[in-house]
Order: structure tokens, then sequence, then C-alpha cells
């Protein structure tokens, strides 16, 4: 699903945010990202949501090689990968209804189908009873699970998640990630960057490290190399 | 394909109200920004009208001209009465009115108000004149002149005729006059067109950075830059049509209050001109153009500003 080859991003005026990645992530895999402030998590996920171009080396997502996206293209690539930010990226004069509904409404899906859709979304994240109400009037974990309603609705096939439990307790922020298990479960690829490193070395997921801009440590190639 | 084309036009008809909604939120900015469009398209849009009625006014007195034949004093008022009827029967002249010596008299002492004075005289000192309108079939202003021209020259040589006198030249001034005017008005327009466009594009410009966030967060979502575009796009018709309209009433209101005295005034030039306040033409491109300048403002706005904003 995922493929970095050689991939290195280097931001105008010389720093190195990444160096030299290689890894490889399939289908339906669940994975963390994780390492201190300013190793490259962020910049490795918008790398794979075009938001930056590597400047080296190749990222291929879904069979499709990212250097090959025209600007014009990058609208509809982005609609295959659901995004869930730290800071959730809400629009705060919407409800929660026309929020999830946004994704829907860029690709132009009929009224009912839109209603069917965002209900379904809000249902999985338990937060149906919540639609009429405006983000600002909900706690950081429902305001968090609105974001994670908005990536899942159109059901792309790929999860990027930019410490998603950042600002959440203990508790919430299992939650969430049992909610990015579920996801998981049904065939979704899902990464997510985070430096929660009690809470994620409790799951039993892969869990990709980097340090100083390269990848330091990939617990499935140990898991192989014993 | 129906299904795509009724789903995109529903769209565009969202957006289109949206657009609208949004902007009736703040009616003051709103009223505002297109009274500033108005103020600027109703200036161009009267002095257009105005020339056009001028025109209409100088085709009425081009229409008017009139030739002079000053007879010989000699000539009797038999001979002068033969040669109108003479001159009757030319296709080029549509009317012949024949004045005597004593009619001219009685008339000038009525008009001028030197009554007494002729009564001093021992002889009439006029002349009998014939006033004859030339037919004039052509719309073209100025070919009607020529015409005119080559008439005058040619009653000039008729026996007993002492002077054939035309005066077009206050009219060929007061055209020439009209073509500077008119020039004007085009650069007037151009201007204040060019005014409207920046004004639009600056509202736009403001628009586009007051939603930003929700620029940015649309942009990671995967909405393309038309759907990004759209609504910035719609916000500069709803700008230019409410410009328009209040140009429009404001170029009606103005002329209103300007057709009274100018038919008092007219009247008293024995004219049969009515002012003619705005024609569905008119009405039309200056709506048109609104729009135009709306949309063009807010396309010229979202290329140069949307570009920049991008999620980082």
């Amino acid at each position: 699903m995922i493929q970095f080859s050689h991939a290195s991003k280097r931001y105008p005026g010389g720093y190195d945010a990444l160096l030299d990645i290689n890894f490889q992530l399939s289908s339906g895999e669940m994975a963390f990202l994780t390492g201190h402030s300013g190793a490259g998590k962020s910049t490795l996920l918008k790398l794979i949501a075009l938001i930056e171009r590597a400047s080296r080396g190749q990222v291929i997502v879904n069979g499709q090689n990212l250097a090959k996206v025209s600007r014009r293209k990058i609208p509809y690539h982005r609609r295959n990968v659901g995004m869930i930010f730290q800071d959730h990226q809400l629009l705060f004069d919407r409800t929660v209804f026309d929020n999830v509904a946004l994704p829907l409404v860029i690709s132009g899906l009929s009224h009912q189908e839109i209603g069917k859709k965002v209900r379904a979304s809000l249902d999985k994240v338990g937060l149906l009873n919540k639609e009429r109400a405006y983000p600002i009037t909900l706690s950081g974990g429902e305001q968090q699970r609105v974001g994670i309603a908005r990536a899942v609705v159109n059901k792309p096939p790929l999860l990027l998640a930019d410490e998603p439990t950042g600002n959440l307790d203990p508790e919430l922020s299992r939650e969430i990630m049992s909610i990015f298990e579920q996801f998981s479960q049904v065939g979704v690829t899902v990464l997510i960057a985070s430096h929660d490193i009690d809470l994620i070395n409790n799951l039993p997921y892969r869990i990709l490290t980097l340090k100083n801009a390269r990848l330091s440590h990939d617990s499935a190639q140990t898991a192989a190399g014993n | 394909m129906v299904n795509w084309i009724q789903t995109y036009l529903l769209r565009h008809l969202q957006v289109f109200f949206y657009s609208l909604g949004q902007l009736t939120r703040s009616p003051l900015s709103l009223l505002m920004t297109s009274a500033v469009i108005g103020i600027a398209l109703a200036l161009p849009t009267g002095l257009h009208i105005v020339l056009k009625n001028i025109q209409s006014l100088s085709g009425d007195l081009d229409s008017a001209a009139q030739i002079s034949l000053f007879l010989k004093k000699e000539t009797s008022d038999f001979q002068a009465k033969q040669l109108s009827n003479q001159l009757r029967n030319m296709p080029q002249i549509n009317s012949v009115h024949y004045i005597s010596r004593q009619q001219a008299l009685a008339e000038f002492k009525q008009l001028s108000g030197f009554g007494n004075a002729l009564k001093a005289l021992e002889k009439n000192p006029l002349p009998a004149v014939i006033v004859v309108r030339p037919s004039l079939s052509d719309s073209d202003a100025l070919s009607n002149t020529r015409a005119t021209q080559q008439l005058v020259e040619q009653l000039q040589s008729k026996p007993h005729v002492d002077i054939a006198q035309l005066d077009m030249q206050w009219i060929k001034r007061l055209y020439s006059i009209m073509d500077i005017i008119r020039r004007g008005v085009i650069i007037l327009a151009g201007l204040l067109a060019l005014a409207v466009l920046l004004v639009i594009g600056n509202t736009i410009r403001l628009a586009i950075q007051n939603r930003r966030d929700e620029i940015v967060i649309v942009k990671l979502i995967g909405g393309t830059d038309s759907f990004i575009r759209r609504p910035f796009l719609y916000t500069g018709f709803w700008y230019g049509l409410f410009g328009g309209l209040i140009a429009l009433f404001l170029v009606i209101s103005a002329l209103l209050m300007l057709s009274g005295p100018i038919e008092a005034l007219t009247q008293s030039y024995e004219s049969q001109f009515s002012m003619q306040i705005i024609d569905f033409g008119s009405i039309f491109w200056l709506i048109s153009a609104s729009i135009l300048l709306g949309l063009g403002g807010s396309w010229v706005a979202v290329e140069r500003h949307l570009r920049e904003i991008e999620p980082t």
C-alpha cells in the first residue's frame, strides 16, 4: 500500500527532514510511526499525502508513484487518503454533520447519499447523537472522533493520523486507538504517528522509529531477523 | 451522463445560493461594496444616456435644417410663387414655404419688437423668402449634410434667388464636440471599469484571507481548485449584479430628476424632443458588464491568492 524507497526530504535552506527512508506497508496493515519531535514523523506523513514532495527517492502509494502525480491530480490522490490531525482541523462555523459531510460534498455526492454515509460514519465513532452540534461544544476526544469520522466517511483505503491522541488522556487515547483498530480489521491501511510510547508499546502492531531523519528501527524487521 | 450533468448543475446551484446566503449575512458590507461598484458604473452609464439623448436631439435639428432663399428685391409676388411651385416638384425637397415681403415685415414687427422703428422707414427693407426643407432619405447624418450642401449650390443658381443660406457649421461643430465627449466617456468607462475590477478583486482577496483555514482544510481532504474557486466566483457575480442594479437605480433617479427642467428647456425651443430615460439595450449592457466585471475581478483575485494557500 505504501512503499518508500531511498526517499529523502530536504527543505529549502538545506535542512534534511528525512534521509534515505525505506519501508513498505502492505494493504490492511496497521503501524505506528514514532520518534522524538523533529525526527520527521510529520514530514513522512506529508509525503504520503502529497503535502510535500520527496526531494530524492520514491514514494509509491496504492501503486501510484507520487512523483508522477501532477498538481492538478493531488486532490484526487488525497481523496484516497483519510487524514487525522492532532488539532482536528474542523470547521467551527459548521455543524458536526456538515464537517463530516465535507469530503462527500467535494466528491459531488447527492443529498441522500451524503446523509446515509455521514450517519454511518458518525455511528462508527459513536457520535450519532451529536450531528447537529457545533464542534466548539464538544470535548477534545469528541472533536477528534469527528475528525476521524470525516477522514473515513468516503471509505479511503488508507488512513494517516498525526498525533491523534496528542491532547487526550490515556483513557480517551485507548478509545481512539480501538477505533483505528476497527478500521484496520476491515482492510484499511492505518499509519499513526505518535510519540506516546507507553500506549503503542502495549498494542500488538508494527512500530517504525525515526531518529534524526533516518528510519532507525522497524519492529517488523527485528521480528523477521529473530 | 444525464445524472452527471444533473449533479453538476445542482452543485452549481447550491454554491450559487450558498454564496448569496453568505453575503446577506453581512448586509452592510455587501451594500457598501455594491454601492461603490454602482456609483462607479452609474457615471459612464449616465453620460452615455445623456449623449444618446443629445444625439437624438441633434438628429431632430439636422432634419430641421432649412435653406432660406432670399429673393432679389425686384422679384414680383407672382414670380416668387412660380418659383415655389417649381421647387415643390423637386425630389430633394420636402416642403416649401413662401413668405412674401409683407408677411416678412409683419412677422418681424411682431417678433422683434422694433415695430415702431420700422414705421419710420419709407420702404419695406425685407426681401421675400422661400424656406425650403430638404427631404432627408439617408439616416446617416454626414451624407445628409453633404446632400443638403449640394442642394444649396443648386438653389443658389436659380433665377430670382439672391442668396441661398444654410448654416450647417454649428451642427458640424456639435458633432465634433459630441465625438470628443463620446471618446471621453469611453475612456472614463474604461478607467472606472478597471476601478470596479480592483474593488471586487480586493474584496474577494479579503474574503479568501478570512477563509484561509477553511481553504486549507478543503485542500487537505481533496477539494479541487475549481471547487474552492466556485463560491468566490459566485460572490463576485453577486457583487457585480447588485452593483449593476444600484447603478441602474442611480442613473434612473438622476435622469428623472433632470428630465423636468430639460423638457421645460426644450419646449422653449419648440422642439418635440422628449427625454428618453433608459432603454432595455442599455440596461442589458449595464447589468452584463457589471456581472462580467464582478466575475473577472474575483477570478483575478482567486487565481492570484488560491495557489498561495497550501496546507503545510
